[in-house]
């Protein structure tokens, strides 16, 4: 089986995934883009929004360095009061899942209803479920 | 004694204010998308703070005087800040430099009048030194990056420091007004608080591969309304809608 290691920003976003030949379009449109920023990656921004709550995906930026990544994502993403806490990781070490995997891996489920927890009844004081 | 804590309260809002004016310039214009939001971010919270101490100052000095005619109404020769906070943005040193040199001295400025005998100062100061102390976290990282960077970006440093540091002396020369505001126990002594800041500027500049500066010729005038040729332009971009159209709101 040939298996192939995706990372985030490898799959071109208006083909999904289509070719199986790396695709050198983006990183050529990168850099005309902006030539200043070459060296400035993209990070991944996560946010919780109060204790207790997960961590989740609000988007992405680009930052030279961890601290400057944390710190632009405070100035853009809690500056109305959306978080607690805060992770970033820079976008290249997310592995992606290949949409052309997406038969095989999620239409198994679809027929499967028996999994998923609906036969029970959730006290009120459980939130967030 | 009114008229010097409305003095020395003024003297406090016009540094935020003209800073927050210089860094609102960048609004736009900044070097990244991240980068404008962060320097427009401080030029908010520094506007706030002057917000706080002019409406403060309105209250003291009653009648028609609001927050609106305070930075609006007065003259050059009336505002009393620091002439560093009115220095030319040039480049992001510059900018990240006069940024540094200021929340460096307005963090320990800030730390001492928490503790005020003016209850109201107390209070805006201790409010205002959770925004100075990312101010100042924020401006040290760009202050190491850009001396530790690039050729070009040490050498931009330099410029910078070159050009600000004379305009730093000033903040530690204590005006007739901020002495009587020590007396009565509302102000620190600013002159107390040069060593500590310079160590704290070394610190900084010493990971950043700068040099510090050695002491030399101090311009001031600021804190007494004598100042450069910026401040003028300043005022006459802030305060044009409002002496052009009296009393104009939205």
């Amino acid at each position: 089986m040939n298996i192939r290691k995706f990372y985030y920003g490898d799959i071109p976003e208006d083909a999904g995934g289509g070719s199986s030949v790396p695709s050198r379009k983006k990183e050529s449109i990168d850099t005309s883009v902006n030539i200043e920023r070459k060296d400035w990656p993209l990070w991944e921004v996560f946010i919780r929004s109060k204790q207790g709550m997960d961590h989740k995906h609000v988007g992405s930026l680009h930052a030279a360095d961890a601290e400057m990544a944390i710190e632009n994502a405070r100035d853009v993403y809690t500056r109305r009061m959306e978080g607690v806490s805060i992770w970033v990781v820079e976008s290249r070490n997310i592995h992606a899942s290949n949409p052309e995997d997406a038969e095989s891996f999620y239409e198994p489920a679809n027929d499967k209803i028996y999994r998923h927890p609906t036969f029970y009844d959730l006290p009120d004081e459980l939130e967030h479920m | 004694m009114k008229e010097i804590l409305i003095k020395y309260i003024l003297h406090l809002g016009d540094n935020a204010l003209v800073l927050g004016h210089r860094n609102s310039e960048w609004c736009g214009h900044g070097p990244v998308l991240e980068q404008d939001i962060a320097i427009t971010n401080i030029a908010l919270d520094l506007i706030g703070q002057a917000r706080n101490f002019y409406q403060y100052a309105a209250l003291l000095e009653g009648g028609d005087t609001s927050e609106d005619s305070l930075a609006y109404l007065r003259t050059e020769r009336e505002f009393k800040n620091c002439l560093l906070t009115e220095q030319p943005n040039e480049d992001w040193a510059h900018t990240i430099l006069r940024q540094f040199f200021f929340s460096q001295y307005q963090w320990l400025l800030y730390s001492e009048l928490s503790k005020s005998n003016d209850e109201q100062i107390a209070a805006i100061s201790d409010k205002a030194i959770k925004e100075v102390t990312y101010h100042l976290r924020w401006s040290s990282e760009w202050v190491i990056r850009l001396g530790d960077g690039t050729e070009e970006s040490h050498q931009r440093m330099e410029e910078a420091i070159d050009n600000l540091w004379p305009y730093t002396g000033e903040l530690f020369i204590a005006s007739d007004f901020e002495k009587a505001a020590n007396e009565f126990g509302i102000g620190p002594d600013v002159s107390l608080l040069k060593t500590v800041w310079e160590n704290n500027v070394k610190q900084i500049f010493d990971e950043a591969r700068l040099e510090m500066p050695t002491a030399g010729f101090a311009q001031k005038g600021g804190k007494q309304g004598i100042h450069t040729e910026y401040l003028g332009y300043i005022l006459a971009e802030l305060q044009y809608m409002q002496r052009t159209y009296p009393d104009s709101q939205w």
